[in-house]
C-alpha cells in the first residue's frame, strides 16, 4: 500500500478562547493530536502602564500598577512600595509590616483560589469554580472592609498604609480563617483523588528543574519540578523572617506537582495569616512618621500652620525620593514579581518596569507543550496559572 | 557579596574586560561593556562562588539628554549562593554602538525581554534570531518607551498606519513634560 501524504495543520487557539485567561493567542502546528510547534502572541492586554507611571507622582503609581496582575494587585503594589521605600530609606513600624504580610497572604489565596477554580474548570471539573469563587467572595469582601475597593485596594501606599485598619477587620479575617481550612480539605476531595482529575495532570507538562531555571520560572513553577527557593526565605522583606512556615516543594515537574505545591501554600499562607493577625492590634500605627511622604493627621491639620502646609505639598506636589534605583522583590502567587524603579530626584519616577513572573511562563510555554497532545495545552496553561494583564502590562 | 568582590572574581575570570561598580542601595551593581557581555555573563553563571543560574529579567532605560543616552539592565540570581545582581551596560543611541549581544546562549529565558527592549526601547541585540514586536502590533512605528516617544497626544490607536506626529506638536510635548518634571 502507497505511504499516505499527511501534512501539519495550523490552528489559532485564542485570542478569545476561553482557556487563555484572557487574550492570550497560540498559533499551534499540529500533526493530528500532536503539537509539533507553538507559537504564543501576546500584547493583546498591553496597556502601558509602564508608560503612564512615568508621567504621574510616586504615590499616584500604586493604584496603576495594581491593575497589572489583575489577581494578585497587592503583590504588585508590594513590591513598588517595598522599592520606593527602599530608595527613600524608609523603616517600617512593626504592625505596618504584619499587616501587609496579612494581606499579602491573603492575596495569594484569593488568586491560588481563581486558580484552583478555572484550572480545574478548564480540565473538566465545572463546579470546582464555584467552590472557590464562593471562598474568594470572602476575601474579596475584606478588601471592600479595609478599603472600599473589592480587586485593587491601593490600600499599601509608600510610607505606610492609606488608613487604620477598619473596625470589624479582626471578626472577619479570623471567621475566614476558621472555615477555611475545612474548604481545602474539600477541594481536595474533589480533586487530589479524583481519577479524572489525577489523569489528565499526571506526566502532563512536565518541566525539570534545569528547565524551569533556565527559563527564569522562579516561584510555584520551579517549585513543583523540586526548586526550594521561595523570595520570603531566600531574601526576606517586610519581616517574612520572622514568620514560622514551609516551603512546599514537589518534584515531579508535572501539572499535578504544581497543583500540590499551589494547595499546599494556601494551607502554608492560612499559618502566616493566623501568626499575623496575632500580632496586628485592632488599632495602631498605620504608616511610618516620616513627615516628607506621609501626611500629618487630620487634627492637626487643622489646627496647626506646619501641618497644613505639609498636608498642601503632599496632596499638589507629591514629595521627591533620592536619585538612583532599586529593585525590590516579592514572591507573588506567580512567583517572583518585582518592580525596578529609577528615580532622577523629582517628585516622578523616571522608570518603572514590573517583573512579570507570567511573562516568563509564556515564554516558555513552547517548550512545555511541544510533542504533548492538544487537550493537554489547556491543563498547562492552567498550571502555569499565567495572567494576561501581568504578562502584557 | 559586594560589588567589588564580585568583580574581583570576574576580572580573573575575564582577563581583560574593563568593570566599574556601581552605585546602589539595595544589592551590588556592575557595568560591564558592551563588547565583553557574554563573556561577562557565561562567567557570572559558571564561576562556581557567582553561579548567577537565573536570569530574572531584562529591562532598559532611558537617560535622554544623557549620552550614552541608555542603559540595559539585567537583573541576576543566584539560588546556590543567595545573592543577587544588576548588570548594567551602557549604550549609545547612534546605531553603530547601540548593538547588544544576545545573551540567549547563556540565559535562554533572555530570548522575550530582550525582544521587549526592542520593542520598547529600540535597542537592537545582535544575534537574538526573532527581534519582532512583542507588546506593540506588528506595523507599530516607533518605541514607546524612550522618553522622546509623545505621551498624552490624543490618536486613535491605529494598526493599519504609523502614528502620525508633526515636529511642533511633538517638540511642545516635550516642552511640556519638562515643565512639568521642573515643578
Amino acid at each position: 500500500m502507497a505511504e499516505l501524504r499527511t501534512e501539519t495543520m495550523t490552528v489559532n487557539m485564542g485570542p478569545q478562547h476561553p482557556s487563555t485567561h484572557g487574550v492570550l493567542r497560540l498559533v499551534l502546528e499540529l500533526d493530528g493530536e500532536t503539537i509539533k510547534s507553538c507559537m504564543p502572541t501576546i500584547g493583546y492586554l498591553h496597556t502601558g502602564i509602564e508608560k503612564t507611571a512615568e508621567q504621574k507622582k510616586w504615590q499616584q503609581v500604586v493604584p496603576l500598577v495594581e491593575r497589572m496582575d489583575y489577581l494578585a494587585a497587592q503583590s504588585n503594589s508590594l513590591a513598588y512600595v517595598l522599592s520606593v521605600e527602599t530608595l527613600l530609606g524608609l523603616e517600617m513600624p512593626q504592625r505596618v509590616k504584619d499587616i501587609r504580610v496579612l494581606l499579602a497572604e491573603l492575596q495569594r489565596i484569593a488568586s491560588h483560589l481563581v486558580w484552583i477554580g478555572t484550572h480545574a474548570m478548564e480540565i473538566g471539573a465545572v463546579s470546582m469554580l464555584f467552590y472557590a469563587i464562593r471562598e474568594r467572595e470572602l476575601l474579596l469582601n475584606i478588601n471592600e472592609l479595609v478599603a472600599g475597593f473589592r480587586f485593587f485596594p491601593s490600600y499599601f501606599r509608600v510610607g505606610g498604609l492609606r488608613e487604620d485598619l477598619p473596625r470589624g477587620f479582626h471578626d472577619a479575617v479570623t471567621a475566614f480563617l476558621d472555615r477555611f481550612p475545612a474548604k481545602i480539605d474539600e477541594f481536595e476531595g474533589l480533586l487530589t483523588k479524583n481519577d479524572m482529575f489525577t489523569h489528565r495532570t499526571q506526566g502532563v507538562g512536565v518541566i525539570t528543574l534545569d528547565e524551569a531555571l533556565a527559563w527564569g520560572l522562579v516561584g510555584p513553577i520551579a517549585r513543583g519540578s523540586g526548586s526550594d527557593y521561595d523570595v520570603r526565605k531566600y531574601f526576606p522583606y517586610t519581616g517574612y523572617e520572622t514568620y514560622d512556615f514551609k516551603v512546599p516543594t514537589a518534584t515531579e515537574g508535572d501539572v499535578f506537582a504544581r497543583y500540590r505545591v499551589r494547595v499546599e501554600e494556601m494551607r502554608q499562607s492560612v499559618l502566616i495569616s493566623r501568626q499575623a493577625l496575632e500580632r496586628v492590634t485592632p488599632s495602631g500605627a498605620w504608616a511610618c512618621d516620616d513627615p516628607r511622604v506621609v501626611p500629618p493627621p487630620k487634627d492637626k491639620v487643622y489646627t496647626e500652620m506646619e501641618a497644613l502646609i505639609q498636608h498642601f505639598l503632599i496632596y499638589s506636589q507629591g514629595f521627591t525620593v533620592p536619585v538612583g534605583d532599586a529593585y525590590v522583590p516579592v514572591e507573588g502567587p506567580r512567583g517572583e514579581h518585582g518592580c525596578y524603579v529609577v528615580s532622577d530626584g523629582t517628585n516622578r519616577p523616571w522608570r518603572v518596569k514590573m517583573r512579570a513572573p507570567s511573562f516568563m511562563a509564556i515564554q516558555a510555554l513552547p517548550k512545555v507543550i511541544q510533542n504533548g497532545m492538544i487537550a493537554d495545552v489547556i491543563a498547562v496553561i492552567g498550571s502555569t496559572d499565567v495572567v494576561m494583564g501581568d504578562c502584557d502590562r | 557579596m559586594d560589588a567589588s568582590s564580585i568583580l574581583d572574581t570576574l576580572k580573573t575570570a575575564v582577563p581583560g574586560a574593563s568593570y566599574e561598580a556601581g552605585a546602589s542601595v539595595d544589592f551590588a551593581t556592575i557595568y560591564v561593556p558592551a563588547a565583553s557581555l557574554v563573556e561577562t555573563c557565561r562567567a557570572l553563571r559558571d564561576t562556581p562562588s557567582l553561579r548567577f543560574n537565573v536570569l530574572i529579567e531584562v529591562t532598559a532605560a532611558d537617560y535622554l539628554p544623557r549620552e550614552p543616552r541608555f542603559e540595559v539592565i539585567y537583573h541576576l540570581l543566584s539560588i546556590p549562593n543567595r545573592l543577587r545582581l544588576r548588570v548594567k551596560v551602557r549604550v549609545a543611541s547612534n546605531e553603530v554602538d547601540g548593538v547588544l549581544p544576545t545573551v540567549q546562549s547563556i540565559w535562554p529565558a533572555a530570548g522575550w525581554p530582550e525582544r521587549e527592549v526592542w520593542d520598547m526601547f529600540g535597542i537592537i541585540f545582535a544575534g537574538h534570531g526573532d527581534l519582532r514586536r512583542l507588546l506593540m502590533p506588528e506595523d507599530w512605528e516607533g518605541h514607546p518607551a524612550r522618553k522622546d516617544y509623545p505621551v498624552q497626544i490624543r490618536k486613535a490607536a491605529q494598526t493599519y498606519e504609523p502614528l502620525e506626529v508633526t515636529e511642533d506638536e511633538f517638540k511642545a510635548n516635550i516642552e511640556r513634560d519638562r515643565l512639568k518634571r521642573a515643578h
